[in-house]
């Protein structure tokens, strides 16, 4: 039910629905099914949030169930990421750098959602799923400051007030998307504690939702933090994965792409593009900035409400991840991921700031798209892998393309 | 929670704190702060304090507001490590019951028990680690009960009945009661929430109960102690000595805490 919206008639069908391919929910590998009761997915996940969270995050949890469950709820999300954020969002061949680098490379078009990046998929998701619950406010933690984006957006949609901690640093090196939440009425709130990015960000508006559970709603940015969020995220994420899955199949002969590529900040446009492939033979490959690669460098740990993998020292203390990309400056992964590198189902690999501008430069050139320097983790590793060997010759790779990359544009101009 | 919390008896903090025969102070001090961190200690013991919460600072402490995250900063800057806060309590031969508390990737990262039974070694009766919540704690908990650790759960404004009686039957040393639905930090209030918490807790429990966040005055701590046992003093403290407040400072305004428990 969606109160004082029934103008946009939410509950009819999106007009072009792309949905799993028949027969294939319910009968997905069970490497990425639910996660248990606990919210583990094998030794990761879990809810290690003070005592005062408990009940906000078994409330969240109870109605994510329902909702998901909820034919309705799902019309209405179908309805708009269609309307709203323009899904489904297409694949494109790349032509030219296909053929540079003799692999078949197909982009997944994340950069044509409406704010210009997949994390639109996860907010409006979550902030139908907010209103739903009766709450009037989203708070949400930004990198890059696209969720942030996200965030300010989908309440503006539904008449929801929105707060987005971001850390000063990260206010500095994305000024446009600070400019933009703002305009979408949003409040941004900088935060000076830590590293001064987007760790910190999450650990203030965790404890800022401890004192405002009652009327708010923590919108969560990537598959990360407590018990439901990493699992719910990736659910509404994994809209990347059932397209692609079904227009890939339009695009190769083979039916599924060899491999399936995309960058991973907390990981949630890798977990929703994975989720979509899980159970084909494609290799499934996560791309770290090198100097936040929770996976290459970090040690079992416990932040920000979940176990995973962290950058961390001997004691137990954060590492500070340094990345280009804001989005990516995070000094863990989402758990999913970690489980999936634990049963080697999934790979993941490091690309350094270097090879990513000229990522941004070799697409931008080679097809007239300008991507985000997070998402351009991900071309680099393709491209520097196609050169190796280690992607061979005529392999067939979808590669998600996260974002766009508007907001790069004045850190990008201090580097040329 | 399926794992059996090993500690059955009464340990030294609980029992200290059951035989005080007045109400508890427990006053908070981030370990590694200063060069003369346990002097504080020292004077806390003097001003009457039943007990000292000592902090193993964390580079991101969740519960946390500003002051408390500051001191942890601070005590990081100077390279204060769990290794050497436990030297330093190691040496001390206090006549009243240490307590650490902390974060679970610290626990975590020596590993629960080599952590516990370092924490024992030192001479540090209990634990509190508040991102543990009771569906967390099952395997520290029973490290802990193992090497005689008493790990204090908490309770908080949003805990719904039942998780409270289970709360208050796991908990060993005391009941952290949570005052506020928030971080801690000095405020001008004791909390409205505080006083409903501890009463539902003390219709559950003969364990002693410690309000603690956001007690910041002696008026504050007088109204505490009457629906609670005691309570936990942290940032107001910090906040002093990070403005550079003397341990005999300290403990002469932790003084009229105690004279205003007693009153
Ligand atoms: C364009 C873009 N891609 C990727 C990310 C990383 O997030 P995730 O790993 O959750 O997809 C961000 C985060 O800000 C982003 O803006």
């Amino acid at each position: 039910m969606m109160v004082g919206m029934t103008e946009l008639s939410l509950s009819t069908p999106p007009a072009v629905p792309v949905r799993a391919p028949a027969g294939r929910e319910g009968a997905l590998s069970s490497a990425m099914a639910a996660p248990d009761a606990r919210g583990r997915f094998g030794e990761h996940g879990g809810r290690y949030v003070p005592e005062s969270l408990i009940p906000a995050c078994q409330e969240v949890e109870a109605a994510f169930r329902a909702a998901w469950a909820d034919p309705e709820f799902r019309r209405d999300l179908d309805r708009l990421l269609a309307v709203h954020a323009g899904r489904p969002t297409p694949v494109t061949p790349a032509w030219r750098l296909s053929a540079e680098l003799g692999v078949t490379l197909l982009l997944k078009r994340e950069d044509l959602a409406h704010t210009g990046s997949h994390k639109i998929n996860n907010v409006l998701g979550q902030a139908l799923l907010a209103h739903r619950m009766g709450k009037t406010r989203l708070i949400a933690e930004t990198g890059a400051g696209q969720h942030g984006v996200a965030t300010a957006t989908a309440a503006a949609l539904l008449g929801l007030r929105a707060t987005v901690f971001m850390g000063s640093r990260d206010i500095e090196r994305q000024a446009l998307n600070v400019f933009r939440m703002k305009m979408l009425g949003a409040e941004v709130v900088p935060v000076d504690s830590g590293s001064r990015t987007l760790k910190d960000a999450c650990t203030e508006a965790l404890r800022h939702w401890v004192g405002t559970v009652s009327d708010s709603y923590y919108c969560v940015g990537s598959v990360m933090g407590p018990h439901p969020y990493p699992w719910m995220v990736r659910e509404f994420q994994r809209v990347i994965g059932d397209e692609a899955r079904a227009q890939v199949a339009a695009e190769l002969t083979t039916g599924t792409p060899e491999y399936v590529v995309a960058c991973i900040g907390g990981g949630s446009n890798a977990a929703g593009t994975f989720a979509g492939f899980v159970d084909t033979p494609a290799k499934l490959i996560g791309v770290e900035a090198e100097g936040g690669a929770a996976i290459t460098s970090g040690l079992p740990g416990v932040l920000h409400g979940f176990r995973s993998y962290v950058l961390q020292d001997a004691d137990g203390q954060i590492g500070e991840a340094h990345s280009i990309a804001a989005g990516l400056d995070y000094p863990g992964i989402g758990p999913e991921h970690a489980h999936l590198h634990d049963l080697r189902r999934a790979t993941y690999v490091t690309v350094n700031d270097e090879e990513v501008v000229a990522a941004v430069h070799r697409l931008a050139r080679t097809e007239g798209i300008f991507a985000a320097l997070e998402s351009s983790h991900a071309l680099a590793w393709i491209i520097r892998a196609a050169g190796t060997g280690e992607l061979p010759p005529g392999a067939t790779v979808l590669m998600t393309l996260s974002g766009r990359g508007d907001k790069d544009i004045s850190a990008l101009m201090e580097i040329l | 929670m399926t794992t059996v919390d090993t500690l059955t008896t009464p340990g030294r903090l609980e029992t200290a704190l059951r035989t005080a025969g007045r109400k508890l102070l427990v006053p908070y001090v981030t370990g590694g702060l200063t060069d003369n961190w346990t002097d504080f200690i020292a004077a806390y013991e003097q001003a009457g304090a039943d007990a000292v919460e000592i902090g193993l600072p964390f580079s991101d402490p969740m519960i946390d507001g500003s002051v408390i995250q500051q001191a942890s900063d601070v005590a990081l800057a100077r390279g204060t490590t769990v290794a050497s806060i436990l030297a330093d309590v190691a040496k001390l031969r206090p006549g009243i019951p240490l307590v650490a508390m902390t974060y679970y990737n610290l626990v975590q990262r020596r590993g629960l028990a080599v952590f516990c039974a370092a924490l024992a070694e030192a001479g540090i009766s209990g634990l509190i680690v508040p991102d543990a919540p009771l569906e967390e704690a099952g395997d520290l908990a029973a490290a802990a009960g193992q090497h005689g650790v008493e790990l204090v759960r908490l309770a908080a404004p949003s805990t719904p009945p039942a998780r409270l009686t289970e709360i208050a039957e796991r908990s060993r040393g005391f009941i952290y009661a949570i005052s506020l639905m928030g971080t801690t930090g000095v405020r001008a209030e004791l909390a409205a929430t505080a006083g409903q918490l501890a009463a539902d807790l003390k219709a559950r429990t003969d364990m002693p109960v410690i309000l603690g966040l956001g007690i910041s005055t002696p008026e504050h701590a007088a109204e505490a102690s009457r629906y609670a046992d005691g309570v936990v003093i942290a940032s107001r403290i910090m906040r002093e000595v990070l403005d550079g407040a003397t341990p005999a400072e300290v403990g002469a305004w932790l003084a009229t805490v105690r004279t205003a428990l007693d009153a």
